[in-house]
């Protein structure tokens, strides 16, 4: 016990004397959580558009308005004929161009019909969609506002309704994402460094001829980061609740517990990634790649897992960071108990207790 | 204390150690000599449980490397030929380290590193890795004794230390094999055999000779003449032009002769030296040095 408590100490103070380190572990996170929050956006804001305006009535400069009020817009140029559309768009800032024929507010009382096209940029289809979509709301909307007697095409009117994120905030899609990222970045990548370290600098081999046994060395490696991840968990969970204002619906205790869990699963991949590499740069590349890149984009973070290939569906469910996010979307977002989850929690559990036990058995109790 | 029987070992193509066989009695300081890559490491790791042998086997204090390798490797205090402590904890920091994984305390040993330890003291809250070489030594031979160790490996530690940290290292050892500590140490200077009880020569990770300095060298049965001119260069050339000779190696201010037979006589080289234009020379017979041996046995081995 004595020897665990100064193997723990002898490793808070590595951590607290390595610059490097301390930006791995505090920096990094904090700034990842603030980028990936501005950056991942799914709402639109400020597209540049242009309007031909073949009628020029009140009706069309009421839509235009109404358009252009909504925040989402911004109006670049009015056309003149068709054959400016295609040059804006080549100029590559006009996102979507949007025509209106002629007499249009006319034929709209007269036939109860008029025809407005919307030409999108669809280099960038996600773009070209949500750009579309808003579009046609707008002018549906004012439609039926102004012409409440006016029967649109379409016969059956959806209400729609989001759930559990009314407004479509993506900072609800990304802090949960964003934290299962960088937790099991850093606590992975700093556990197997901190291993592989101690193999490059030569002390390795004075702890393995101590009487200190594998498992010491292995849990004396993880107390330390274990603790400083939780702090970091936490405050990943203060800065999405209070700078991104994601709602925290289920138990603050049960979305610890099951954060606590996803980090020790994590501190044991890492253990288990320096039983195999070499050096710290094998460490860290492993990590980065073997860890980050399948998390970002295997785990439904960003895109969703049910869009995928059947063969990377079935590889999602060896990502330890599929599980987490489903648990912890599910307490943040829709205020779920452990009834909802245990079937990942177990999950997340036994690949914990696989990797301990693995590593245990990978670790080298000699120098080769 | 030591015994190591029939020992081989390779790691890919080369061979480290080829049926290596030696033993080492209680108390004493048993010295590996040999060049760099002769092997010694390796023989080393595996008397610490580092390393398995392909074959043969070891025993320390009784115990099999192998087998016991847990409780050697409570007995044994090991210093690596690397600096191998942390250098972002501080000299004290990391004596309490390794003094509490031994299950130990630094008071209650202190006795045993006192003498090494009071030269470092006064730098006690300095970062390891901010030591001048010889303090690192000493830092590293206390934590390797911390734990009143039986035997004491020490891989080369006087490898990079200035003369004077030398000196007093071996004169710490000395004193250390006084407390019934048995202690192999490695090194590539020849000139630290002769502070040895017994030395083991070792090369391509064969063992050459396994004696005490004195003997190895007595028994060394060629005449050693050394000599010396103001142009040292040419002195080695044309001694190796000599028809006579055996060999001539530069050794330190001197080139050591030796002959293909012990009838060359000093006042022969000497006259052979004049007729080639050499001033003040200098050439007379001394006792064999331990690189003498080394040198020769090198020259046969080959």
């Amino acid at each position: 016990m004595k020897q665990l408590r100064s193997f723990i100490k002898k490793e808070f103070f590595h951590i607290f004397r390595d610059p490097r380190t301390m930006i791995i572990l505090f920096g990094i996170p904090i700034a990842q959580l603030l980028i990936f929050g501005t950056v991942i956006k799914n709402e639109i804001k400020d597209v540049h558009i242009a309007i031909f305006d073949q009628s020029k009535d009140e009706t069309t400069l009421e839509i235009t308005n109404k358009i252009l009020s909504s925040g989402y817009f911004l109006l670049d140029e009015n056309l003149e004929n068709t054959k400016d559309i295609e040059t804006i768009f080549k100029k590559g800032k006009v996102r979507q161009v949007i025509v209106f024929e002629s007499k249009f507010g006319e034929k709209l009382i007269k036939e109860g019909k008029a025809g407005v096209q919307l030409i999108a940029d669809a280099s960038d289809p996600n773009v070209a969609r949500l750009v579309n979509s808003y579009t046609t709301g707008i002018i549906n909307d004012y439609i039926k506002k102004m012409y409440p007697n006016l029967k649109l095409p379409m016969q059956i009117e959806p209400e729609i309704r989001m759930f559990f994120n009314e407004e479509m905030q993506s900072a609800y899609l990304f802090v949960p994402g964003v934290m299962a990222l960088i937790l099991m970045l850093i606590s992975a990548m700093m556990t197997s460094i901190s291993i592989t370290r101690e193999k490059e600098m030569g002390t390795m081999e004075i702890l393995l001829v101590s009487p200190l046994r594998p498992a010491q060395i292995i849990v004396g490696k993880v107390i330390p980061y274990l603790l400083l991840s939780i702090a970091n968990a936490f405050v990943i969970v203060l800065i999405g609740h209070f700078i991104f204002k994601v709602p925290i619906m289920g138990s603050f205790i049960l979305l610890m517990f099951e954060t606590i869990l996803f980090i020790l699963m994590a501190l044991c991949l890492g253990i288990l990634i320096s039983t195999v590499a070499k050096n710290q740069m094998v460490a860290m590349f492993i990590s980065m790649i073997g860890l980050m890149l399948p998390t970002i984009i295997l785990s439904g973070f960003i895109y969703p897992i049910e869009n995928m290939p059947t063969a990377l569906q079935i590889l999602s469910h060896v990502m330890p960071a599929r599980y987490f996010v489903t648990i912890i979307r599910a307490i943040m977002l829709k205020g779920v108990g452990i009834l909802f989850v245990w079937k990942e929690t177990l999950t997340l559990i036994g690949m914990t207790l696989f990797f301990i036990a693995l590593s245990v058995k990978k670790f080298k109790i000699r120098l080769e | 204390m030591i015994q190591v029987k029939n020992i081989s070992k390779h790691y890919d193509e080369t061979e480290a150690l080829k049926n290596v066989s030696l033993h080492v009695e209680r108390g004493e300081l048993f010295g590996l000599i040999g060049p760099d890559g002769a092997g010694k490491t390796t023989l080393m790791r595996i008397l610490m449980t580092l390393l398995l042998a392909d074959s043969g086997e070891a025993k320390m204090d009784g115990l099999d490397v192998v087998k016991n390798f847990k409780k050697i490797r409570n007995i044994v205090g090991y210093m690596p030929g690397r600096f191998s402590l942390y250098q972002d904890l501080s000299v004290e920091e990391n004596l309490n380290f390794f003094a509490t994984v031994f299950g130990t305390t630094v008071e209650e040993n202190y006795e045993l590193i006192r003498d090494i330890y009071y030269q470092i003291e006064p730098f006690k809250t300095r970062r390891a890795g901010k030591l001048s070489g010889g303090m690192k030594q000493k830092l590293a031979l206390s934590c390797a004794l911390i734990h009143k160790p039986k035997i004491l490996v020490l891989d080369e530690p006087t490898t990079g230390v200035d003369a004077v940290s030398r000196k007093e290292f071996w004169e710490m050892l000395k004193k250390l094999q006084k407390q019934d500590i048995t202690i192999m140490v490695s090194t590539p200077y020849m000139d630290e055999a002769n502070l040895c009880d017994r030395v083991a020569l070792i090369q391509n990770g064969q063992i050459l000779d396994v004696d005490s300095p004195q003997n190895i060298t007595s028994k060394f049965p060629k005449k050693i003449i050394r000599v010396r001119s103001q142009e040292m260069f040419r002195l080695i050339n044309d001694l190796r032009a000599f028809e006579k000779t055996e060999s001539a190696f530069a050794f330190g201010q001197f080139v050591h002769f030796t002959g293909k037979n012990n009838a060359v006589e000093s006042a022969e080289l000497k006259e052979y030296l004049e007729k080639l234009n050499h001033k003040s020379i200098l050439a007379e017979e001394v006792e064999p040095d331990i690189e003498d041996v080394f040198m020769s046995m090198q020259e046969q081995s080959q």
